[in-house]
């Protein structure tokens, strides 16, 4: 196959060293991708719904995380495929643009390519399916902008908002609590929402996590926690109404950037060193407490002279502060962030309601809450689980919920869940497909079936008969043209997910389709594999 | 599994478990390592020798369940859940290490004969959660305060002591022991801050012989020529080096041309340490606490001037001393008039066995208090430190919390009994899950008495009757007499926030085990 002909009819070889390289070609390759493919998305499938199960995953290094969150996961399989990572590559980009329907969007993707071998068998060009699924997914997302309903909510009323994010935690291991997370997160977004702009800017809300206590515990503070105590151990635990300075320049002798000696060779220069050292640190003290601060948060580290210094002048101070904080930090107090002692005045110092240093269980770990911030433009989660693996769960699953309200913010155009959306999906398909001739008529057929794994998966994953179930929702939509019916995950005895309170933002759903359509297409459109067989 | 690795998605020495083999993996996984610590359960309990791996091959004895649980190395990623599970339960209360392992351990067993009868992992999890609840409800109801009394309170405080006490090495000698923790506990006032109280361990004596002191002992030396006794101490506490004064300006650094300078630079740094010297003297101390080394030099200026210098207390034994004098850790000396010098009634060297100790007395914070331990061998002091700190921690929780139930398994047949009554009433298959709860619950009074060589159908089976007869009963397991016994009388109490946790985390715990069905492994890196 890599030995061609020239045109004196003498061989030569395109590919050297055959045994060395594996290569699979044609509609072989496209079969070896689609079953690599259909492979991760299997993995994910029993995780879909609010009946999902969690896979435990153990890293090389040996520690356990247990999520059912799809792009963590696919993260932490190390997928060694390279059509596998492409399935990892779509998940984790649904990821970062919605933050939500990781899972969903893979598990699309899976029965696409699934739907698609079939029609391969019938010997359809892998592209013209490709075609017919851009064509298919047109119909769908049209159709996704005929069903969706927009939903109201204003910094007064946040239920419809909290009964969203409730959908998204109740399949996560918070479920059991979605009441009080789904509150938290919507309050954390609407504090630091820009209604107007509708915007949010997600580095704002900060989710922090110790282990122990009981999930019940989990509040937002309305302000900032640092995982830091006060440098010197006799400093006060609790402070109000403060003035704050934030330095980014240590509490120690400066340390000039170019290369430099400072040669003693005198008693005097001996003594006079010591003296400047002296007046350095009296001296940065004195600048602190001049400008009028009353708390100084600084970046780097304090010398013990300069600790007991601060102490003794009653200026209680936080070191090691990371630069993600400091910068929380300055947005939420209003205070500047100075880079010399020199540059500290009075109007460059914010304002915090009250610092307190907060104890937890047995150990000896402390963590600084700061509240009443003037700026109340930064918030904080604050997660307490029984274990580290439930911490980490937590906290994905409040990420996702945080994601959701802030897409609902961002456009409040939402459809129905619980698989209701994808039939409604796939009855437009269907029907656009009538009208349509030519190999794309089956390919759009296939689409309209791929949509239905997710109703599938849904109910499969509930312990519902997956094919009675899908029929009987779709012959209901079909006959009472209503688009909010779906699968009931839950066993609440009805279909309707306007009663559910099962909706997904048009965004999300959109990008699901769109992304998973586009896989298929990149995949599909492979028709050779060359790699290295093996590496040693 | 077959079909991941046909085509190769994962990386090389990856594994893939689906399905119930993966819950099968995870239940054995956990159910071993709930056996593994199960026989350490209860007053009866046996000890684990664990050796390490390390080249000292140090042996621990104990039968704490979390420091058992920290020092094996499990692979099974289930069993580590459970580890850390035992490690939070530590963190948290203190006490219950074990308990929550095998708690959790037979909720899985129950789990796996469900699982096998067809019911759907997450209908498991749905029963247990409501049985959690009810459970709960029934142990806050089942609770009693006694805080506004305070001699009720301190005999409440002295039997769960003794109660925590009981299953570990310090048994014999429990009524002292607790009579110490409760003591250390009551000084520190409600204030929980544990650091306050300083455990020391010295070898030799017996058990018996270990003392609570009320003022502080610090494990160092007093300086060579040196007053050893000092009343009314005026201390200073600090934190500075006291060995040469570095010039702390970068790049610094001494360049000479002939000795005599160098003799000069030297003269003048010594100068610089004689000037620190006298201004530390110059804050009218009459003792000195660094948590740096003293050197010679001004060790010996100290001794000249009737000081008492001591070195290197490390930092927390200077945090702590800070704490006790009422002092603060200074670091600059330039003006005395400002500093918070520590003070205490006497400070004199004692002899502990065969070492010398400074002893504070006369302390002006009342909350601190030194606990020194004697025992025949540094095992048997570090399990005796283990088991003291066990129940300081529980005291300091019920200190808190000042809700206590009865111990014994009283708790758990309680709550055994209300949920098996929530099954009756929940339809669907929910219930199953719960009587598995209530199965689950009873095994932990069960173990007691396995432990305990005692005949745990028997026993378990007459509390039961003795709680379905009478529903205010006070029966748990009596080991002592291998019976059922009257809780109250026995004297045998537990903290209400330990059991609380060792229900709440037990279950998460399971849930979390349950909700697994599917385990990647990824491929171990490869060490170089």
């Amino acid at each position: 196959m890599s030995l061609a002909f020239d045109e004196f009819g003498r061989p030569f070889i395109i590919l050297r060293e055959q045994e060395r390289k594996s290569r699979v070609k044609g509609i072989e390759a496209v079969k070896a991708s689609i079953m690599a493919a259909k492979t991760v998305a299997r993995t994910l499938r029993s995780s879909l719904g609010p009946k999902g199960m969690d896979k435990m995953l153990q890293s090389p290094d040996g520690d356990v995380t247990i999520t059912n969150d799809g792009a963590t996961i696919l993260e932490m399989m190390e997928v060694e495929n390279q059509i596998g990572k492409l399935m990892v590559e779509l998940s984790k980009s649904q990821d970062h643009e919605i933050g939500d329907g990781t899972t969903g969007v893979v598990v699309l993707a899976g029965a696409l390519l699934e739907h698609a071998e079939a029609l391969l068998d019938m010997g359809m060009h892998p592209l013209r399916i490709a075609e017919g699924y851009e064509m298919a997914c047109k119909v769908a997302t049209e159709n996704l902008d005929k069903i969706k309903t927009r939903f109201d909510f204003s910094k007064e009323n946040i239920e419809p908002l909290v009964k969203t994010c409730m959908t998204t935690l109740s399949s996560k291991v918070v479920g059991r609590l979605k009441r009080p997370m789904a509150e938290i997160c919507v309050k954390a977004v609407l504090a630091v929402a820009d209604l107007e702009r509708r915007d949010v800017n997600l580095d704002l809300i900060k989710v922090e996590g110790k282990v122990g206590g009981k999930m019940e515990d989990t509040r937002l503070v309305e302000g900032i926690v640092i995982d830091k105590e006060f440098s010197h151990p006799q400093m006060p635990k609790e402070l109000n109404d403060v003035k704050v300075a934030i330095l980014t320049c240590p509490f120690e002798p400066p340390k000039p950037k170019t290369k430099h000696k400072v040669d003693i060779d005198t008693v005097e220069k001996f003594e006079a060193l010591r003296d400047a050292e002296k007046a350095y640190f009296t001296d940065m003290v004195q600048r602190c407490k001049d400008s009028g601060a009353e708390l100084v948060i600084c970046q780097w580290g304090f010398d013990d002279e300069a600790n007991h210094l601060l102490m003794h002048k009653n200026l209680p101070a936080v070191r090691w502060v990371g630069g993600v904080e400091i910068e929380l930090l300055a947005m939420a107090t209003g205070a500047r962030i100075v880079p010399r002692f020199q540059e500290l005045t009075a109007d460059k110092l914010g304002m915090a309601g009250s610092v307190k240093e907060v104890g937890f269980g047995t150990t000896k770990d402390k963590m600084l809450v700061i509240e009443g911030c003037p700026n109340l433009k930064a918030v904080t989660i604050f997660v307490r689980g029984g274990n580290r693996m439930v911490l980490d769960e937590i906290k994905r699953s409040l990420h996702d919920a945080i994601c959701v309200a802030r897409n609902l913010v961002r456009d409040n155009a939402i459809v129905y869940g619980g698989g209701a959306a994808e039939i409604s999906c796939a009855l437009a398909v269907e029907e656009a497909a009538d009208k349509v001739t030519g190999v794309e008529h089956y390919a759009m057929r296939t689409f309209a079936d791929a949509l239905q794994a997710v109703p599938l998966a849904l109910a499969e994953n509930s312990g519902l008969p997956p094919i009675e179930s899908l029929t009987a929702v779709k012959k209901r939509q079909l006959e009472e043209k209503n688009p909010y019916l779906g699968i009931d995950c839950n066993d609440t005895g009805t279909n309707d997910m306007r009663e559910q309170n099962v909706f997904e933002t048009v965004i999300g759903k959109k990008q699901q389709l769109f992304l998973a359509t586009q896989v298929c297409k990149m995949i599909l459109k492979i028709d050779d594999v060359i790699k290295p067989s093996e590496y040693d | 599994m077959a079909m991941s690795q046909q085509s190769g998605i994962l990386s090389q020495g990856a594994t893939e478990e689906r399905g119930e083999n993966a819950r099968m993996a995870s239940f054995v996984g956990a159910v071993a390592v709930a056996d593994l610590v199960k026989s350490t359960l209860g007053p009866k309990g046996m000890d684990k020798i664990l050796q390490s791996m390390s080249r000292g091959q140090e042996v621990t004895i104990t039968n704490d369940g979390a420091t058992i649980l920290k020092s094996i190395y499990v692979d099974n990623p289930a069993a580590k859940v459970l580890v850390d599970i035992s490690k939070v339960q530590d963190d948290e209360v203190g006490d219950g290490t074990t308990s929550v392992v095998v708690f959790a351990g037979e909720l899985l067993r129950e789990a796996e004969l469900l699982v096998n009868q067809k019911v759907h992992p997450m209908t498991i999890i749905a029963g247990y959660r409501e049985a959690c609840d009810c459970a709960r409800a029934v142990l806050e109801s089942g609770a009693f305060n006694h805080q506004a009394d305070a001699e009720q309170f301190r005999t409440d405080l002295l039997n769960i002591a003794k109660t925590t006490l009981s299953s570990k090495i310090l048994t014999v000698d429990k009524e002292h022991f607790a009579n110490l923790a409760v003591d250390a506990i009551m000084r520190l006032k409600g204030s929980g801050n544990l650091e306050a109280i300083h455990i020391i361990k010295k070898t030799g004596g017996t058990l018996h012989e270990s003392f609570l002191d009320q003022g502080f002992i610090l494990d160092k030396k007093i300086g060579v020529g040196q007053p050893k006794r000092i009343e009314n101490a005026r201390i200073l506490v600090a934190n500075t080096p006291m060995d040469t004064d570095k010039i702390k300006i970068y790049g610094a650094r001494v360049r000479v041309d002939s000795m005599a300078k160098v003799a000069e630079i030297e003269a003048a740094e010594k100068d610089k340490m004689r000037t620190k010297v006298r201004s530390i003297i110059d804050h009218g101390i009459n003792c000195f606490v660094n948590r740096q080394l003293i050197y010679n030099l001004p060790e010996e200026m100290f001794a000249d001037a009737g000081v008492m210098a001591i070195e290197h207390a490390d930092f927390d034994g200077i945090e702590r001393l800070a704490l006790v004098l009422g002092g603060e850790i200074v670091s600059t000396f330039d003006n005395p008039s400002e500093v918070k010098l520590g003070s205490c009634k006497l400070i004199e060297e004692i002899m502990i066995g065969e070492d010398r100790l400074i002893h504070f007395s006369g302390v002006a914070l009342g909350e601190a208090c030194t606990i020194v331990l004697r025992g025949a061998s540094s095992h048997i002091l570090e399990e005796a430190e283990r088991s003291l700190h066990d129940a300081l921690c529980v005291l300091k929780e019920t200190v808190a919390d000042a809700r206590v139930v009865y111990g014994g398994g009283w708790p758990e047949i309680r709550m055994a009994k209300a949920v098996e009554e929530l099954a009756s009433r929940t339809p669907g298959k929910k219930a199953l899950a719960m009587e598995a709860f209530a199965r689950a619950l009873r095994a932990l009074p069960a173990t007691i008495c396995d432990n305990a060589g005692l005949d745990s159908a028997e026993i378990v089976a007459n509390l039961k009757a003795a709680h379905g007869a009478d529903s205010s009963s006070r029966m748990g397991v009596d080991v002592v007499r291998g019976e059922a016994g009257d809780m109250k009388e026995l004297g045998i109490y537990e903290s209400f926030r330990v059991r609380q946790q060792v229900l709440l985390s037990g279950t998460e715990a399971s849930e979390i085990i349950l909700r697994v069905d599917d385990l990647i492994k990824c491929a171990p890196r490869q060490r170089g």
